[in-house]
């Protein structure tokens, strides 16, 4: 394992995991939507995961079959890509949960939308909505 | 059963018990809380067996499935992992107690999730189930910051979410770098190969600064912590205070096991950088939490910001990286728990019953409520670190740290923290016990306004300050006023009682940290 993937393919796959990260992360970041918000973070955790399984490559690897002949790749990086795609997918499934909850609330995914209704709120009746007051600044 | 079956009943229990309420539920509330009650007494009792068997036997080391520790899963109780343990199931406990709002099954379920993940955490002895169960906890903290009714919650839920699983995964890509230097992902192989790999090295470096930083969001460290106000100020009391005391030193506890079971001391000084900017990111924490807390009025958000103050000088004994040091910090991760989690308990009290939620809320509460407020004086003491409670040791090993090592900065900061929170927490204690009187009615009235639409989930039958202090159980059933107080109480005696037994609690720590260094 102390073998990088250094090759060509080595870097490319590299380019691929950091433009991933970055693409993820920048939407995450800057998206208004809500759920886009979260598509972005499923694109940067992607991008993590490959990143695993890149640090399983070996040149000329077959799949890690105990019938088969070697060199095999590493088959450990995949279990981990399992476990943490499990992850993944839950906290997924509660981001889009909670952004159900926003939506009955709104009537949109859109955050800055959101902060407009909540400023609004705030400022009309700041005896009645303290707690949205408060949590403003969100 | 022998030593190694008991440990990993640490996570089994409330992992495979959190199923017992969501069935349970579907026949009586009532039961299912018994249950959870009961689960999490167990869970204390185990992990008080497991303590004992750790300073009788040493640290135990057990692993999953009998696979090599390399590949397989590796637990290792030593006597920081079972103290952490304890502190995990006291807490959770007492929290759980301090609050006798009606809770759902699908949330009581969370409650044993949120345990399982957070001894998980404090007994793994591999990075990456580290990060599953760091995922585990922080899974159930955000379903449970959400559980509050309204759209307050959902929001800060999210955002908690959003933030902490962008830390969370940063944290696996630093595990990650880490397994492509050394090949393994078991903390007691990852020392010896990371040195092999060159403490210097790129792949070295980068590892734990990911991992470094993806902790530092779960910590809340300064530029980090914006979600930490929204989540505790809009997630139930209850939940409020158990993520208070657990949810950021759990992360603490990972960064001091990373770093000096993982990295080893000798990486810090092998790559002094990282090194200065741990010390400046911790120093920024304790400043900035401490304005930001001095700034507030929300008291829920006022004592978020000073956990990000009080987590930032448990960076400052990791980066400081003496003994002295270290034992603070390590004192200060469970001194913190302790007060954060009363003072969050008693919070959650003073908006329940009195509809007080900020600082000038708070006003002429103490005569209304002698013994809660007592214990809010007693658990802030130790929050501004004054003698003889627990904060004070914690703080007054760092400053003996920093000044043995030379750092007279560090050592100012620390000075600069106790002012700093003196001025924050002294504000709470001043309106708590000599604020005016006058106006205290009509406050109370909007209070009640306010309440009567947010948290119309609590008691029913507890009319918010109808109630006469002191005596405010015999009438309603009891239970339902005076847990928290007895929570409240319980949790002001530990942090004198472990401030007086400071040296008791650092000689505990003692084996752990000559280990390393």
């Amino acid at each position: 394992m102390s073998e990088l993937p250094l090759g060509v393919d080595g870097w490319l796959a590299h380019v691929v995991f950091a433009l991933l990260v970055g693409v993820g992360l920048f939407v995450l970041i800057d998206d208004e939507n809500l759920v886009k918000k979260v598509v972005g973070l499923n694109i940067f955790q992607t991008g993590v995961f490959l990143f695993f399984v890149t640090s399983a490559y070996r040149a000329d690897g077959r799949a890690p079959l105990v019938a088969g002949e070697g060199p095999f790749v590493n088959p450990l990086p995949h279990v981990l890509v399992l476990t943490a795609i499990v992850v993944g997918v839950s906290v997924t499934a509660v981001a889009l949960a909670l952004i159900v909850r926003l939506y009955d609330e709104y009537g949109t995914v859109r955050l800055d939308v959101i902060r407009d209704a909540r400023a609004e709120a705030a400022t009309a009746g700041p005896e009645s909505t303290d707690g949205d007051a408060t949590g403003g600044s969100a | 059963m022998t030593a190694g079956d008991l440990l990993p009943m640490l996570v089994a229990l409330p992992l495979l018990a959190a199923v017992v309420p969501l069935l349970v539920a579907r026949r009586s509330r009532r039961l299912a809380r018994a249950a959870t009650v009961a689960v999490l007494a167990a869970q204390v009792a185990l992990a008080t067996a497991v303590a004992r068997l750790v300073l009788v036997e040493g640290p135990i080391g057990y692993v999953v499935g009998a696979i090599p520790a390399a590949f397989g899963i590796g637990l290792l109780a030593d006597r920081l992992a079972v103290a952490m343990a304890v502190l995990v199931a006291v807490a959770a406990l007492g929290a759980f107690l301090g609050d006798r709002s009606p809770r759902t099954g699908p949330e009581l379920a969370l409650w044993l999730l949120l345990v399982a993940g957070l001894t998980g955490v404090v007994v793994t002895a591999d990075v990456f189930n580290l990060y599953v169960f760091l995922e585990i906890s922080g899974l159930a903290a955000y379903a449970l910051v959400a559980s509050a009714r309204g759209a307050d919650a959902a929001l800060a839920g999210l955002h908690y979410l959003l933030v902490g699983t962008v830390g969370a995964t940063l944290y696996l890509l630093g595990v990650g770098y880490a397994f492509v230097a050394t090949g393994t992902l078991a903390m007691a192989d990852l020392a010896p190969a990371l040195a092999a790999a060159g403490h210097g090295s790129t792949l070295v470096v980068a590892a734990f600064v990911l991992m470094a930083v993806g902790l530092g969001v779960k910590l809340a460290l300064f530029p980090l912590h914006a979600w930490k106000p929204d989540a505790y100020a809009a997630a139930p009391p209850a939940v409020a205070a158990v993520l208070a005391a657990l949810g950021s030193t759990v992360a603490g506890y990972a960064l001091v096991r990373v770093t000096f079971d993982v990295f080893t001391v000798a990486f810090l000084e092998a790559v002094p950088t990282v090194r200065t900017l741990l010390l400046a990111v911790a120093a920024a924490s304790v400043v900035a939490g401490g304005l930001l807390a001095l700034r507030e009025t929300d008291v829920r958000r006022l004592l978020a910001y000073s956990s990000v103050s009080q987590f930032g000088l448990v960076g400052l004994g990791i980066a400081l990286a003496t003994p002295l040091a270290v034992t603070g910090a390590l004192v200060g991760l469970v001194g913190h728990a302790v007060a954060k989690g009363g003072l969050f308990v008693a919070a959650g009290t003073f908006a329940r019953d009195y509809g007080a939620r900020t600082v000038d809320d708070y006003a002429g509460l103490a005569a209304r409520t002698p013994a809660t407020g007592a214990a809010v004086a007693v658990l802030a003491v130790s929050l501004v670190g004054l003698p003889p409670t627990v904060g004070f040791a914690s703080k007054w090993y760092l400053a003996l740290g920093a000044v043995e090592a030379g750092s007279w900065a560090v050592a100012a900061v620390v000075v600069a923290s106790t002012l700093l929170s003196l001025a924050y927490a002294g504000r709470v204690v001043e309106r708590l016990y000599l604020g005016t009187a006058t106006g205290d009615g009509a406050d109370t009235a909007t209070a009640d306004g306010r309440r009567d639409g947010r948290d119309a989930v609590g008691e029913p039958g507890t009319a918010p300050g109808s109630v006469p202090s002191g005596e405010p159980a015999t009438t309603d059933g009891g239970r339902p006023f005076r847990s928290p107080l007895v929570v409240a109480a319980v949790a002001a005696a530990l942090v004198v009682g472990l401030g007086l037994a400071s040296t008791a609690l650092a000689d505990w720590f003692a084996p752990v940290v000559e280990g390393w260094l």
